[in-house]
């Protein structure tokens, strides 16, 4: 039971961390998947986290936060798209940019609007997104296994949380089923067939990265107003590559993404449960392995050993019209 | 549509555009200082007194402009190649090692120069040994270098974080740094230059690594240039099918182009390491990795651009340092700002004002041809 008790625990923080790294992927798979390589994800994700941590703050409202996190993170994938749609820029240095101008201006537009040293102010009760309970969480979490798995594993997340893994079937449909969707991953393919079926490209991908700018606006939300009070200096610390990583991992498909993730924070939490705990017939791993472990693997994916992770075939070529 | 655009006189395309593109980066970072409520050309005067007010801010500037100047070659090289190695990061702090493990063993009984040997050779090996894998992955199994470059970043900082915490911090120390190098563990500092201007470079780490960049800058301008290595790396750039038509091997020029970008992003190593702290530190290369991405694209990837483009980086940094003082809202942060928009305007958004320019003097030209008609007839 003990051994059960901690599985649930550390499956619970597996869901709580891996919530951004899903939206963040997925944000990655519109735009990927419609040829818009986008290393900017990390960039895009801090930005929303501060603009939401900075927003929810002054005005007091959580909705306003997640406004602002969209409608920043939206902004900078625009630029992200006017680079590389609009002047047919190196996508790679784009967002590569990305990511610097908004290291650098959340902390200098923290400390000069908030003066905490890059922090936004702690958020208070209503100006944060809490948790919700299931129904009946309470009552059945004495059933053995099942009520646990319910009232602790299923109950007690943000709705952000529920709304996260709602996207991935919901993003599988799109794709998959939709006309939008099959366009999308067309002009990810052959631009030219798009093209010459009369729909227009760069309109296309304009959309596809509104959509993903969208969603990187949710996982800076999540970031810094459900899973913390506020927003703290670097706080996306790289889970914007790993959300890269997962999405390559993933093979660029939505229900793979979920499981990358899935699989990502389920390393990430165990790194800190296991801090100076020792496996059984391993010893003790090093948590820097641990938390080395997702990197590792995707590189061992991407080398094809295995399966082979193919990308969408125009991705970072930008489209010239022929004349 | 093979030429999207006009060929433009040399000076315009070499000079003018890039000058463009980094005034309007730096308008940009201006109205940023302006939205935090400083005046921008205050910011810009106090930075040019931090950076070369004084002897030991030149010292300072140059100083970090040396670690520029290493990573910026670095990019360039891969740059040639048609690859994108953001890994300069990762591939410094591995070769860390390089120069520290040397400086430990030796710096008990050998001079100087031999632990400098040493260390230029094992930081080279070590950095071009964590360029290898992506490099070979690329070649071989046919992962983007630029991911797998990323991956590798945050490998080596754990790997670097376990190294130093669990191996390499002497018993007893809390610290998660090497022991204090001996005498001989550490680089002469260039005083001299100074003193033939007359400037007293103060307590400022400028060392000897700062003559081995501009060696290495001689190094890399020789062999892209002026070797056979060189011709084929470009061709590989230019036009990968036309490389592989005219008989390039392609993998081997990758894989030598990934090495020898990460053998010159490693001796950035040399310069904190052996130049100032004298021990191996955790996160000793603080983003110069990637500072050398935005000093590859002002340099336009050639020796002559990246030497000045490293030396205002140099600046930028020193610079930022002494106005956080003054201006305690614009603390270093504002450099990464920079950093970013150089990378966007010089380098993403680098045809952005072309358009514009090419009519400007496309229409030049026909006026001049019109108002010298009339004159000749």
């Amino acid at each position: 039971m003990e051994y059960f008790d901690t599985l649930i625990v550390i499956l619970q923080s597996t869901v709580r961390v891996s919530v951004p790294l899903i939206l963040a992927a997925l944000a990655g798979l519109y735009s990927e998947r419609a040829g818009i390589f986008d290393i900017g994800l990390e960039g895009k994700m801090l930005a929303a986290a501060f603009a939401g941590g900075a927003a929810a703050s002054v005005y007091g409202s959580a909705i306003i936060g997640l406004g602002a996190a969209i409608f920043v993170s939206v902004c900078l994938a625009l630029v992200h798209g006017f680079a590389s749609i609009t002047q047919r820029g190196n996508q790679i240095v784009s967002g590569v940019a990305i990511n610097f101008i908004a290291l650098g201006a959340t902390v200098i537009l923290g400390q000069a609007w908030f003066r905490q040293g890059g922090r936004t102010p702690q958020l208070g009760e209503g100006e944060r997104f809490t948790t919700v309970e299931l129904p009946f969480a309470a009552e059945l979490a004495d059933i053995p296994i099942l009520g646990s798995i319910y009232s602790n594993l299923l109950s007690g997340h943000f709705l952000l949380t529920y709304f996260a893994f709602a996207l991935v079937p919901f993003t599988w449909w799109v794709l998959y089923r939709t006309r939008f969707g099959l366009r999308l991953r067309a002009v990810g393919e052959n631009p030219g067939a798009v093209d010459t079926a009369g729909i227009s490209v760069i309109w296309l991908r304009y959309r596809a990265v509104i959509c993903c700018g969208i969603l990187c606006g949710f996982a800076g939300a999540y970031l810094s107003m459900a899973m913390t009070a506020g927003f703290v200096k670097g706080m996306t610390a790289g889970k914007g590559f790993i959300a890269l990583a997962a999405l390559i991992f993933a093979k660029w498909k939505p229900v793979n993404v979920m499981f990358a993730c899935l699989l990502f924070g389920f390393l990430d939490a165990m790194s800190i449960r296991m801090q100076g705990n020792a496996l059984p017939l391993i010893g003790e791993v090093p948590v820097q392995f641990m938390q080395a472990l997702p990197y590792i693997l995707t590189v061992i994916l991407l080398a094809g050993f295995i399966g082979k992770a193919i990308p969408p075939r125009a991705g970072g070529v930008p489209y010239v019209k022929e004349r | 549509m093979s030429a999207p655009y006009a060929k433009l006189p040399a000076w315009v395309d070499y000079g003018l555009i890039p000058l463009i593109n980094l005034t309007v980066a730096f308008a940009v970072a201006g109205l940023v200082v302006l939205a935090v409520g400083e005046s921008p050309v205050r910011a810009a005067g106090l930075m040019i007194q931090g950076a070369f007010g004084y002897g030991e801010g030149i010292g300072f500037t140059l100083y970090y402009a040396t670690n520029f100047i290493f990573t910026g070659l670095a990019v360039a090289v891969a740059f040639h190649c048609g690859l994108f190695n953001i890994g300069g990061e990762g591939q410094a702090y591995v070769a860390g090692l390089g120069v520290a493990l040397p400086c430990l063993w030796l710096d008990q009984f050998a001079p100087w120069y031999l632990v400098f040997l040493a260390a230029i050779v094992g930081s080279a090996l070590a950095g071009a040994a964590w360029a290898l894998i992506p490099g070979w992955l690329q070649a071989k199994r046919g992962s983007h270098v630029v991911i797998t470059t990323i991956m590798f970043n945050f490998i080596a900082s754990s790997l670097m974080v376990y190294v130093l915490v669990d191996v390499l911090k002497p018993a007893g120390s809390m610290a998660p740094q090497t022991r204090a190098f001996a005498e001989s563990g550490q680089l002469p500092r260039l005083d001299w230059m100074f003193s033939w201007a007359g400037v007293d470079m103060g307590g400022a780490p400028f060392n000897l690594s700062f003559l081995l960049a501009l060696v290495m800058a001689c190094v890399v301008w020789a062999v892209i240039w002026r070797t056979k290595l060189g011709y084929e790396i470009r061709t590989m750039g230019h036009s990968p099918s036309a490389a592989r038509y005219a008989g390039i091997r392609e993998s081997r020029i990758i894989i030598i182009t990934m090495m020898m970008s990460g053998a010159l992003a490693g001796m950035m190593a040399l310069n904190p390491i052996m130049g100032d702290q004298h021990r191996m530190q955790l996160d000793f290369v603080g983003g110069a990795g990637f500072v050398g991405i935005a000093v590859a694209l002002m340099g336009r990837s050639h020796p002559v651009g990246i030497v000045p483009a490293a030396i205002l980086f140099g600046m930028l940094y020193q610079g930022g340092a002494e106005i956080s003082f003054e201006m305690p809202q614009i603390s270093r942060d504002m450099i990464t700002i920079i950093q970013g928009l150089v990378i966007l305007f010089a380098g993403a958004l680098e045809n952005m004002f072309r358009p514009a320019i090419t009519t400007f003097f496309a229409t030049m030209g026909t006026a001049r041809a019109g108002k010298t008609l009339p004159a000749g007839e």
